[in-house]
């Protein structure tokens, strides 16, 4: 009898897979973008960007004070006034054609750059937030010479220079959203990146000049809350902001009375509806991707479970069993699920909010993962035992976080989905097209997957209602923001 | 001899533990079959099929990559179904099925030789010694299209001339005109038929075409008797895709856990490349678990793949892409 | 044989359907454009404007629940009431505005006649503000705008009834409710469309036409944080940067300077959100 050699495994453990972090061709120092240079700040002003899978520095960057921020802001006037105001929508649009080329070139690059900087899974960079930067651009390219077919009357205007503060969860992906509808309508921008996540706009800013994009047309000043600040009382035609709803009252309020433009895409606490006659284990796949895509950094996310009683003891031993199999660790892995937590600062919050889960009263399960020892790190975290009253239901969390609570009829899931200030997103699972209907047609909310969660497309608005912001973002009603109409 | 017993392996974390006084149910009428069948949860074809590419995403290195080919090497039926089967083509089989690669010793042999029932003997006498077992479809391969009575011969046959394993075709039109008891009953007649030989039951997904259709059938071979459910006879123009392979395991999994009973899963068709073979894994292990990470319940039907493994198996090992001229032609 | 003496009319409040004076007992004194006494107006106060939103937001859930044809022929009813009524509508506002009659009567005209342009409306804006988008993946998806809920509209002062008209239809047309205040100093003619729209079938509450003194009444409208939205035509600039910022706290959509005559939808896209809504496409 021939020996047979041992080859059965217990299981696949993967052996590391990871990227390599010299793909992102890191600088020490990045400069502002003005006026189609990179610039020190006027007072030399930089600060560290950092790797949150290490606390290791990744860069200096420079920090826009008021003077910087009034001459980004000067240049994109001078450019909208000179150039760009008088570029044909069909050339408007080769450019932005010209970008979406030069993403999709360099996208290996940004990807890891965007890991190493954001925290996030290569996986998720490389196959969603980049490729889909590139289609924002392409989308909008398309839009720049038919505006008038928009529907929004025969000769829609741009408002002239928008200001444009992006948040950290998808640092590259956010500018895109904002860049692509204002050029493509006419505008010339002041970018504002995160002051965590500062790097890959600025290797944007590279991309824009090796399109030939006329100086001016989008500048990018770097910096924390202070340069945004500035950007807000500066005297440009529109804000566009993204971020916490916090701060986006605060840039309403200071807004009030004069005549700059604002759309406002905030935070959410968006409810997951399951029935009890959903596909199970799509549901379970969507309830992960609701809460622990992105390490849960998505204004958008699945963060309230809302899960019929007759269906919950089923589909929460699913979803335990999921969440364990998480893989959580190093962002450039390529078999990595779950990355760092962009922040100290964010994983502070994390944590705070989650202990007033536990004392609350709500039930923690936390995936046993193991975390690596430096950077900032939280495991996936469900909560059972959650009521409407308790702050993990009610606030957001913007983390790996979800709390599970139950309905026992369609009217309590969109009476329980509702009671929210905001109304961002919400998820219906059910393989019931008549019922999901119903409860799409009532959810307060700006955007519903129904059997699906945490999709995008260039094609789709997307935005809040309520609290959650006004304004949309992708498709023919993204324009909207960026015309005067 | 008589082959080798199934392991139920159930030794790691996130391996399927059945429930408390879980048992196969005793299916006692088409209806209740019926019943039970719809009451399973619908599959969302978009969501299933996106689970299967993001896990195909997975990337698999060094000492993990080595370990899936040499398992899935272990886990190929190696199958030869051409009505152009001679003996010697058989008998050239086994000894590829024995040692794939005879100048890297250490390479696994694979799991069984897959033939017809008249090659059965040719090739249990090809095999002796060894454990590579003999599988043979059965039951008026691939079409079904015959009267019970024929299938039962046809499998009786089979066995008779030594095959551990049997590989029978369910009744497509049956199931898709809602006859399910007929196709059920015919299952357990099969099953009864096989003796100690251990069963595969082909849904033959590419003509079930849902993933609804094959969730149901699977369950409803597991309940008959099945020792696998493998997703196709190769001979259609859809064989097993990773997304049905995942909805299968998805069943043997939820079906092990309410039952007690471990079901294998077989893909055939199709899959001819270590990159695709290493996917499949991949979703066994994220899927079904690590108890499915052995040839006692998942196997690959295939013929072109061995040559893929073994390359991509001495590329692992000497670092340098190996000449396809190194592996032998079948 | 003496000249019979004329019954004139005490105009109130309309709040959830129906005519409340004011729940503070207050009311104050309309005059015509040259100075004479008109009538006494209710002077709506805190808890009228309160329970105005309470009202609008119960009515808003039932409104927006007819079918956007129903709509349609709610509003078409209450240009019908307009046009029955247009002679004292006409009379109204000439006094109010001090036009002269043929004046008057072309702005009544004006008036109903957008009334029926968005009673037109409400079944057809679903299909040109929304529509179905072209996603890069098996998934249907379309976006449907959908009201924000309760909009508050603080009247233009000058033109009584057709600024008004303009301003309180559009967010009824998208299937808003609407707490509206009405000119402070030519209140009537919003009053009588108050008292039309309540035999227009309108769910009560749908619209509630509140009369008094903006200063007092617009900022408690926009602090409200029930309020969804916010029409800021009838205040001057400075007032509107403050109650813009009492909107901030609650992330209030404001609407400033729609031209009651413009062709164009911007006052129907004000008071929208649109709400985008996707589905796998599967076997």
């Amino acid at each position: 009898m021939e020996e047979r050699p041992a080859s059965t495994l217990s299981a696949l453990e993967y052996d590391p897979a990871p990227e390599s972090a010299a793909v992102a061709r890191l600088r020490e120092r990045y400069g502002l973008f003005i006026g189609g240079a990179f610039v020190e700040a006027a007072d030399g002003a930089t600060f560290e960007t950092l790797n949150p899978a290490t606390e290791e520095p990744l860069a200096r960057v420079a920090q826009a004070g008021e003077a910087d921020v009034a001459v980004a802001v000067a240049a994109a006037r001078r450019a909208y006034d000179k150039v760009w105001g008088k570029t044909t929508g069909a050339q408007r649009s080769k450019y932005l054609f010209r970008i979406a080329r030069l993403i999709q070139e360099r996208s290996r690059e940004l990807a890891v750059l965007e890991s190493l900087d954001n925290g996030k899974p290569i996986r998720e960079s490389r196959d969603l937030d980049v490729p889909l930067a590139a289609a924002y651009f392409f989308y909008y390219a398309g839009w720049a010479d038919k505006l008038e077919h928009a529907g929004f009357g025969p000769d829609p205007r741009p408002l002239g220079v928008a200001g444009q503060i992006i948040p950290w969860n998808f640092p590259l992906l956010m500018a895109a959203w904002k860049l692509a509808p204002a050029l493509a309508a006419g505008n010339t921008c002041v970018l504002k990146p995160a002051e965590t996540t500062p790097l890959s706009a600025l290797v944007l800013a590279e991309i824009l000049q090796q399109a030939e994009l006329p100086d001016g047309v989008v500048n990018v000043v770097t910096g924390d809350g202070s340069t945004g600040a500035a950007l807000v009382a500066s005297p440009v035609d529109k804000i566009a902001f993204t971020g916490s709803t916090e701060v986006g009252k605060v840039i309403q309020r200071r807004l009030a009375g004069r005549t700059t433009r604002l759309t406002l895409e905030l935070g959410g606490k968006g409810a997951n509806i399951v029935f009890d006659d959903a596909p199970i284990d799509e549901v379970v796949e969507g309830i992960v991707d609701g809460i622990f895509f992105n390490q849960g950094h998505v204004c958008c996310a699945g963060s309230r479970l809302l899960v019929q009683e007759s269906a919950a003891e089923e589909v929460l031993h699913r979803l335990r069993r999921r969440v364990d199999q998480l893989r959580v660790g190093d962002p450039l892995d390529k078999n990595t699920d779950v990355g760092a937590i962009n922040s100290a600062a964010q994983l502070e919050k994390i944590r705070e909010l989650t202990a007033w889960g536990e004392r609350e009263g709500a039930t923690r399960y936390t995936s046993p993962c193991a975390l690596p020892e430096r950077g900032y790190w939280f495991a996936p975290t469900v909560f059972t035992d959650v009521a409407q009253t308790h702050r993990i239901a009610r606030e957001e969390v913007f983390g790996p976080v979800l709390s599970v609570l139950t309905f026992r009829t369609p009217e309590e899931a969109v009476a329980k989905a509702n009671n929210t200030t905001y109304g961002l997103a919400c998820g219906v699972w059910s393989e019931k097209g008549s019922r999901t209907l119903w409860v799409a047609e009532r959810l307060r909310a700006g955007v519903v997957w129904a059997n699906t969660y945490n999709r995008f497309d260039p094609a789709s608005p997307f935005g809040g209602v309520r609290e959650s912001g006004f304004g949309r973002e992708g498709g023919r009603h993204g324009l909207e923001a960026y015309l005067d109409v | 001899m008589s082959p080798a017993p199934l392991r139920l392996v159930v030794d790691d974390e996130r391996a399927v533990r059945p429930r408390p006084g879980a048992s196969v149910p005793v299916v006692e009428s088409e209806a209740q079959l019926r019943s039970l069948l719809r009451g399973l949860a619908g599959v969302d074809a978009v969501g299933a099929e996106a689970r299967a590419a993001k896990l195909a995403t997975r990337s698999l290195k060094r000492e993990t990559k080595r370990a899936a080919i040499d398992l899935a090497l272990s886990m190929v039926d190696l199958t030869t179904l051409e009505g152009a089967d001679t003996p010697g083509r058989v008998a050239s089989l086994c000894a590829k099925a024995r040692r794939p690669d005879p100048e890297e010793p250490d390479t696994p042999a694979v799991a069984a030789v897959c033939v017809y029932p008249d090659l059965v003997a040719t090739a249990r006498a090809h095999l002796a010694g060894s454990d590579v077992r003999v599988a043979s479809v059965a039951t008026a391969f691939p079409s079904g299209r015959a009267s019970r009575a024929v299938k039962l011969l046809d499998v009786a046959d089979a066995v008779a001339a030594g095959a551990d394993e049997v590989d029978m075709v369910i009744d497509r039109g049956a199931f898709l005109s809602g006859r399910l008891g007929e196709v059920f009953d015919e299952v357990v007649a099969v099953r009864e038929a096989c003796g100690p030989a251990h069963l595969k039951v082909i849904l033959e997904v590419g003509e079930l075409v849902t993933y609804d259709n094959v969730r149901r059938a699977s369950w409803l071979a597991m309940l008959a008797g099945a020792d696998f459910i493998k997703t196709s006879t190769g001979k259609v123009a859809v064989n097993a895709t990773l997304p049905t392979t995942l909805v299968m395991l998805e069943a043997a999994r939820d079906f092990a856990e309410s039952t007690g009973r471990l079901v294998g899963v077989k893909a055939a068709g199709g899959i001819r490349t270590t990159k695709e073979a290493l996917r499949y894994l991949v979703v066994v292990n994220e899927t079904a678990g690590s108890a499915w990470l052995d040839p006692a319940l998942f196997r690959f039907g295939a013929s072109s793949l061995v040559n893929d493994l073994l390359l991509q198996r001495r590329k692992q090992r000497s670092g340098a892409y190996a000449r396809p001229d190194r592996i032998s032609v079948d | 044989m003496s000249e019979r003496l004329d019954v004139r009319k005490t105009y109130k409040l309309l709040v959830g359907g129906a005519f409340p004076r004011s729940e503070s007992g207050r009311s104050y004194e309309v005059l015509d454009a040259k100075g004479r006494f008109l009538a006494n107006a209710a002077q709506a106060s805190r808890k009228d404007v309160r329970d105005a939103v309470v009202a609008a937001r119960s009515a808003q859930r039932a409104w927006w629940s007819l079918t956007p044809y129903n709509r349609g022929q709610v509003l078409y009813r209450l240009a019908e009431m307009a046009e029955a009524r247009a002679g004292e509508l006409a009379e109204q506002v000439g006094r109010a505005e001090g036009t002269r009659a043929a004046e008057a009567r072309a702005a009544v005209g004006r008036s109903i006649d957008r009334l029926v342009w968005y009673a037109g409306w409400c079944d057809k804006v679903a299909q040109v503000l929304g529509g179905q988008n072209p996603v890069a993946g098996p998934y249907f998806n379309f976006s449907v705008p959908v009201p924000s809920g309760v909009v508050g509209v603080l009247a233009d002062q000058a033109s009584s009834l057709e600024a008004f008209v303009d301003a309180v239809a559009a967010p009824l047309a998208t299937g808003n409710a609407v707490v509206a205040l009405a000119s402070e100093a030519r209140p009537i003619p919003a009053a009588l469309i108050g008292e039309m729209s309540a035999t227009s079938d309108l769910v009560p509450g749908a619209l509630n036409v509140l009369t008094g003194r903006t200063g007092e009444v617009a900022p408690v409208l926009a602090s409200h944080e029930d309020v969804d939205g916010l029409d800021l035509a009838g205040v001057d600039d400075g007032f509107a940067g403050e109650l813009a910022a009492l909107a901030s706290e609650t992330v209030t959509r404001v609407l400033r300077g729609a031209d009651p005559q413009d062709r164009g939808l911007k006052r129907l896209r004000a008071f929208v959100e649109t709400s985008t809504v996707w589905h796998t496409i599967g076997q």
